[in-house]
């Protein structure tokens, strides 16, 4: 019992020599972080707004290492954390830099610096756990910092996607994808999706699917495309592809792809006629001086 | 395989004794499958996949239970359905596998079929014990 | 008790709107109820309309395919109708194309359809 107690009280003067470094009678830590942080940023970020997001993470700091927390993940830090979070993320979407970011944190360390020159020996022992403490700070920071990163990259490659893959009517009734470039598994399957869901939105029965553009498929998305047209057909609509290249008509035959039943033409204008004359639409070339 | 449950969630289990378990089973695996945000497509194939391995576990397992929740892995969220009964087994797995074969009046594709629309499939099936299929379907 | 999917007719069509997730007993009933109207209302075309479902697993895609034979064998044209995307495409995944069933967007396109193979019929 006695034993339990009293590292519960050495636990406590822990907790209070970190607090007292953080909060100086007569000196405006936060402040001071403020001001050696601004020095970084160059002005990207306004004091007003350092001052806040500063501000407040020296209170919640104050607040989680009062009440004990010795660790970035602890129960007591998660105040800190979300505020981290939200830190880093801002800076993230800003396009900082992953050092920009992190100096948020370590830029404190800085300012306590001087008690290791004028501090009790305490006190410099203390400054050594707040140390730990701020460098777990600090990578957290760069992870989550990194984690948005990824998010913003993953966001702009789907929609880079989308704007690589337009669906477009050509005629009442008739629709086309126009592919150019390589096909991956994952990028025919959007394309494809996209391909279905506009014969629903314009009400047409014939699609084209244009592949003069690409340079070469290999199996998956040779089925991707099968599978397209199959689906098409169930939901009552004709697909055409048109423009296969020598190469690529090659892999289809070397792969042993079921191409039956599906229509083919050299060209998307060929391809174009043909839908025209399946919805029953006529062409007929004027006689010269007839305009 | 062992679903990854999400932690502070745990899954539930329903009963698969009458038809009509089927249609809410349904139901249910559209609910999980929007919280997780799959696609509209992966949420048609999952539900899809689970209506076949239901099927399966009242017609041929002569009933049983399914437990379905969430289930998380490398930050990735999915959906996850444990179909189990203690009907019959299945003796010859690989044949079950195959498209087009069936010992009832169906056509063949349940499990076949139902492995092609999820991303993980695991089947442990005994001879006179019972069979659990496992499937998770992840959002992407 | 299982419910019942009504079937309605329009000149020499059957029309059938699926409206709500079915049980398998509501799937076969609606098959043999199908089959004796085709024969006692003389129909030519059958229309099933599955713009409401948002799945269709190998049972429901079998009756279709069912219903399809028996209507051809009737001497009448079955078009499945409002098929949506998705489900399209999970079917083509389950393994099941449908082969002999004919289709068409929407309803009022499976009607154009029916009449124009009924004109050729007849020419």
């Amino acid at each position: 019992m006695t034993d339990v107690g009293g590292s519960h009280v050495a636990e406590q003067g822990t907790a209070v020599e970190l607090v007292g470094l953080l909060s100086v009678e007569g000196r405006d830590v936060a402040g001071e972080w403020v001001k050696q942080v601004a020095g970084t940023l160059k002005g990207r970020v306004s004091v007003a707004e350092l001052s806040r997001e500063l501000g407040e993470l020296h209170e919640a700091l104050v607040q989680a290492l009062g009440q004990g927390a010795a660790d970035v993940h602890d129960e007591q830090m998660s105040e800190v954390r979300a505020l981290l979070t939200e830190l880093s993320r801002n800076r993230a979407r800003q396009g900082f830099s992953p050092t920009e970011t992190a100096v948020g944190v370590f830029a404190l360390k800085q300012v306590l610096e001087p008690v290791l020159q004028d501090g009790t020996s305490e006190e410099i022992r203390a400054f050594g756990r707040l140390s730990r403490v701020l460098d777990g700070l600090g990578l957290f920071t760069i992870e989550t910092y990194t984690q948005t990163r990824e998010e913003l990259i993953s966001a702009q490659a789907e929609q880079l996607m989308e704007l690589s893959t337009p669906v477009v009517r050509l005629w009442d009734g008739v629709i086309a994808v126009p592919l150019v470039g390589t096909l991956d598994s994952a990028r025919t399957q959007v394309v494809m999706e996209k391909l279905l869901q506009a014969l629903v939105e314009t009400g047409s029965e014939q699609a084209i699917i244009d592949i003069t553009g690409v340079p070469a498929v290999d199996t998956q998305v040779a089925q991707h495309l099968l599978k397209t047209i199959v689906a098409a057909r169930l939901m009552g609509a004709e697909c055409t592809v048109s423009g296969i290249r020598p190469q690529i008509a090659q892999t289809i035959v070397a792969l042993g792809i079921e191409f039956d039943g599906i229509v083919t033409k050299a060209s998307l204008a060929d391809a174009l006629k043909l839908a025209l004359r399946k919805s029953g639409v006529e062409m007929v070339a004027r006689k010269a001086g007839q305009l | 395989m062992t679903a990854p449950w999400l932690p502070d969630e745990a899954p539930q289990i329903y009963a698969i004794t009458h038809n009509r378990d089927v249609v809410s089973i349904r139901q249910t695996i559209r609910v999980l499958a929007q919280r997780c945000r799959l696609s509209l497509v992966d949420q048609t194939k999952m539900i899809t996949a689970a209506s076949e391995l239901a099927r399966n576990t009242l017609v041929y397992g002569g009933g049983g239970a399914v437990k379905a929740g969430l289930v998380e892995k490398d930050g990735r969220r999915g959906i996850a359905a444990l179909f189990e009964d203690s009907g019959p087994g299945i003796a010859d797995v690989n044949l079950a596998m195959t498209d087009g074969w069936t010992s009832g009046s169906g056509l063949g594709l349940g499990l076949s079929g139902a492995r092609r629309l999820v991303d993980e499939f695991d089947l442990v099936t005994e001879v006179g014990v019972g069979t659990t299929v496992t499937v998770i379907k992840w959002a992407r | 008790m299982t419910e019942r999917v009504p079937i309605l007719r329009i000149g020499e069509v059957l029309v059938v709107s699926i409206q709500f997730d079915l049980e398998d007993q509501t799937v076969l009933r609606l098959q043999e109820d199908l089959a004796e109207q085709i024969v006692r209302r003389a129909a030519r075309g059958v229309i099933i309309d599955i713009t409401a479902l948002e799945i269709v697993d190998s049972f429901v895609g079998r009756m279709l395919a069912t219903i399809a034979e028996i209507s051809r064998m009737l001497d009448a044209e079955t078009v499945v109708v409002g098929m949506r995307p998705a489900v399209a495409i999970t079917l083509v995944e389950l393994g099941l194309s449908l082969g002999g069933v004919s289709t068409a967007l929407d309803l009022e396109k499976g009607l154009a359809r029916l009449r124009r193979s009924t004109i050729s019929d007849e020419a």
